[in-house]
């Protein structure tokens, strides 16, 4: 519940620790709603802070807010499958029943909507997150039932049902979100019992472990693919203590919302993998950064710790090896794709915002707190903690001898049935949308905006990282929809989540986007599409991090599997055609002064 | 560690140079003559890898080298035409993106983004122009923030710090709304001397000293009469 009480206590309990300034925030956010002014002063005075440090970090993230955001705080999903499910009419449902627009609040200030990028939840759109609290599958319906308890101020907690499967029914979860779990796999899904990975791991020495899971070929699964023995071996190297084990579960690529299932159903695999990490890295803590649209499930996470301490898979002496302890905490994000991006996720994890950082030095050098770090993916660590539990040998029948073991995909759009889907590496497109039920679709969206848009024409390609490498988002997209739709909505999301650092991404992706409205109206030549691919490939190539190198894809990657979209939409006739239309420009005055431009200035 | 008797051997667009350990691409490359392009760089700062302009190619990877550490044995493409086409896209972006009004503005021959433009030839950017609202905005007594011109290069971020080691400037919100702004209180305690050096860091004319302007007059200015990068690359024979 909000906390209520003067401003003085809330920051009485927090040490004087520029760390901690994210939860701080938090904390008023949900307690005013805002961050106002006298806030920001109070928490640069108590942190030895400036304001701008404060009031930067209150700008950048998505649910904070310097202004009223509203008693209850609608974010609404609006990434691409939440608005092929519908989400334009919710959103206008949400505007007739409140009675304000997007992006406003309420004149008594009570609510207040505002859209958001992927909350994680594309395979039960549309979806928001209201105050922190999920609600799935929105109808027009459903949207009158919440806005009129909103108006009499009720507790949501009680619309949120039907309570989901598994996890998401029990408390403390107690949530909508269904698990959609479609095939289970060998790795991720087959029973584990706890504390296995952790005793195999302590009777090897570190080296042992590095050894086993650098024999197995465990290659990152967040997208990149880097070698995830490797990994721990730079950071064991590295001379400097404490080391970290950081686990990335800010999964903000739109269409993937794997690590949510395993965050629900597996976190004492995942725990125990972080474990695993720390043996093998000599590190004794582990921080877990959770992204903010995922806090609901803080509190079992917190459960399960507690549970795992209790059976000594974490703490002192773990599996009565002396000298092996570990322990983690949990830090909650709030709100920015681009934390997902492991250097940007330590500034974040640091308290600050969540900006990358120069690399070199990576993080197995200079990560969390400037100290030797490794940064895994969710579906990593788990990963590791099977291959402790099973040995190499039998991870490396998994798969494809370049890309072994399985990977969890999180399928969506236009599909029957949507969800969660472990499979073996080398998987053909077509033979998963035949399991997930999405036959004719015209194009698969691989890896999420910054991944790659496949047609028909690929759908042998197999997913691999020496194919279709992907972090698991999988979005079909079927016979209906306009791909220039899906582009848009792509730009759109990298536009709104760049952050702003360097100079092409942040003024480039805009232009790119310009240039695209140009052709796709159909004021486009071939120099205008020859000028696209150009800027797109100076934005990719001088980017200073992952999001802004992949932010031109969705306009690239079309570009080259669907370039007779692109050619129909130029004219090839015309040197130059002009981007300005004078009647539009003139629009406005000439509609109030009931004045018409002649014909001739329509050219 | 770093061994100051120790030389790395790298190359530029073929030239043999020498750097020592603990130096960037952009140092070395300096020390050797040889001009790479930058801008959001200043001297003695932190390194931020904002402006890209400095991007070079090393084994067909990208990379900026204010920040890239020199390593033995670099080949490093500096002096090409599709780099140098990118650096001048990069430029035109920072052009069309803000409001820069050259004649008007009292950084015009001081100012390193107009200097770049010149080295370039650029005349009319590739891009349209964006025309964004911005304010010019009152920092506390001391300066004024002409956001038209902030391009975002976190110079005065990482340069100006308050008597007890606070940020002055910080940056707010992202993408295409992130802008520079100041704590005031600690902007109006700024001394004299440190709020004319917060000015004379900032590459354009963003930072601005109140009640002072044109002291040097247009015309003998730092770019007004040598390029910028003739410090480098010495006297065009």
């Amino acid at each position: 519940m909000p906390w209520k009480g003067p401003f003085d206590a809330l920051l009485a309990r927090y040490p004087k620790d520029a760390s901690r300034l994210i939860d701080i925030v938090r904390d008023v956010q949900a307690a005013l709603g805002h961050v106002p002014p006298k806030a920001v002063a109070a928490i640069a005075a108590k942190l030895g802070l400036s304001t701008v440090d404060v009031e930067g970090v209150v700008t950048f993230y998505h649910f904070f807010s310097a202004a009223p955001a509203g008693t209850y705080a609608v974010y609404l999903n609006t990434n691409l499958v939440s608005e092929m499910k519908g989400a334009a009419e919710v959103a206008a449902a949400f505007e007739k029943e409140a009675g304000c627009a997007f992006g406003m609040t309420t004149s008594d200030g009570r609510i207040g909507l505002y859209k958001t990028s992927c909350i994680g939840m594309n395979d039960q759109e549309p979806s928001a997150l209201i105050n922190g609290i999920v609600f799935t599958k929105l109808t027009k319906k459903k949207v009158k039932e919440i806005v009129a308890a909103m108006k009499a101020g009720r507790d949501l907690r009680t619309l949120a049902r039907p309570y989901g499967d598994g996890a998401n029914r029990s408390n403390p979860v107690r949530s909508m979100v269904r698990n959609n779990i479609r095939k289970k796999g060998p790795v991720l899904f087959a029973p584990f019992s706890s504390g296995t990975a952790v005793k195999k791991a302590a009777a090897l020495s570190p080296e042992e472990v590095i050894a086993e899971v650098k024999k197995a070929n465990l290659l990152g699964r967040g997208g990149a693919g880097f070698p995830t023995g490797l990994k721990w071996d730079f950071c064991r190297r590295e001379t400097r203590t404490p080391r970290y084990v950081v686990c990335n579960a800010d999964e903000g690529e739109p269409g993937t919302f794997k690590d949510r299932v395993i965050l629900t159903e597996l976190p004492h695999l995942l725990f125990e993998g972080m474990a695993v990490a720390g043996y093998a890295i000599g590190a004794a803590e582990g921080v877990l950064y959770l992204r903010s649209e995922y806090a609901y499930l803080r509190a079992h996470l917190e459960k399960v710790l507690a549970t795992l301490r209790a059976k000594k898979v974490l703490g002192r002496s773990i599996a009565g090896k002396r000298g092996f302890s570990f322990d983690i905490t949990i830090k909650v994000g709030a709100g920015a794709y681009v934390c997902g991006e492991e250097s940007a996720l330590l500034e974040s994890a640091e308290g600050k915002r969540g900006e990358p950082r120069d690399r070199p030095p990576f993080p197995v050098q200079f990560g969390y707190n400037g100290l030797p770090t490794t940064v895994n993916n969710v579906e990593t660590l788990c990963a590791a903690a099977r291959i402790l539990e099973r040995g190499s040998m039998w991870f490396r029948s998994l798969g494809t001898p370049k890309s072994t073991g399985t990977k969890l995909l999180s399928v969506s759009g236009d599909c029957k049935r949507p969800g969660v889907y472990e499979v073996e590496f080398g998987l053909a497109v077509q033979r998963l949308l035949e399991m997930a039920g999405g036959m004719d679709a015209q194009a698969v969206q691989v890896g999420g905006p910054s991944g790659q848009c496949i047609p028909r024409g690929q759908f042998d390609r197999r997913i691999a990282f020496e194919d279709l490498a992907t972090g698991g988002s999988f979005i079909v997209i079927g016979p209906q929809r306009d791909l220039f739709d899906v582009v848009r909505n792509f730009m759109d999301f990298f536009i709104e989540e760049s952050c702003g650092w360097c100079v092409p991404c942040r003024a480039g992706n805009p232009l790119l986007k310009r240039k695209l409205e140009k052709i796709v109206g159909g004021k486009g030549t071939a120099r205008d599409l020859a000028e696209i691919e150009a800027w797109g490939k100076v934005i990719r190539n001088t980017s200073r991090c992952g999001l802004g190198q992949t932010s031109p894809n969705p306009i690239l990657t079309t570009i080259q599997n669907f370039r007779e979209l692109y050619e129909a939409m130029i004219d090839r006739s015309a040197e130059f055609i002009s981007e300005f239309d004078l009647g539009q420009a003139v629009q406005a005055a000439t509609s109030i002064t009931g004045q018409t431009l002649p014909e001739s200035h329509h050219e | 560690m770093n061994d100051t008797s120790v030389k790395i051997r790298f190359t530029v667009d073929g030239k043999e140079c020498f750097g020592k350990p603990g130096q960037t691409i952009l140092e070395a490359a300096r020390e050797n003559g040889v001009y790479i392009p930058s801008l959001c760089r200043y001297e003695g700062f932190v390194p931020a890898g904002s402006c890209r302009i400095c991007t070079v190619r090393v084994g067909g990877r990208y990379m900026s080298a204010c920040t890239q550490p020199l390593t033995e044995g670099l080949a490093v493409e500096n002096k090409v035409p599709d780099l140098e086409d990118m650096r001048k896209a990069l430029i035109e972006m920072l052009f069309v993106e803000g409001n820069h009004l050259c004649p008007s503005c009292e950084k015009s021959g001081n100012c390193e983004l107009q200097a770049l433009a010149y080295r370039y030839q650029m005349l009319v950017p590739r891009f349209p122009y964006q025309f964004p609202v911005r304010r010019v905005e009152p920092a506390g007594t001391k300066i004024l923030l002409e956001h038209n011109r902030c391009i975002k290069c976190l110079r005065c971020v990482r340069g100006v710090k308050s008597r007890d080691g606070r940020n002055v400037f910080g940056p707010l919100h992202r993408s295409t709304d992130k802008k520079i702004a100041v704590d005031r209180a600690l902007a109006t305690k700024l001394p004299d001397d440190q709020a004319l050096k917060a000015m004379e860091r900032c590459p354009v004319g963003s930072i601005l000293k109140k009640e002072v302007g044109f002291a040097v007059p247009i015309g003998r200015r730092k770019y007004d009469k040598r390029p910028i990068g003739s410090d480098v690359e010495g006297p065009k024979d």
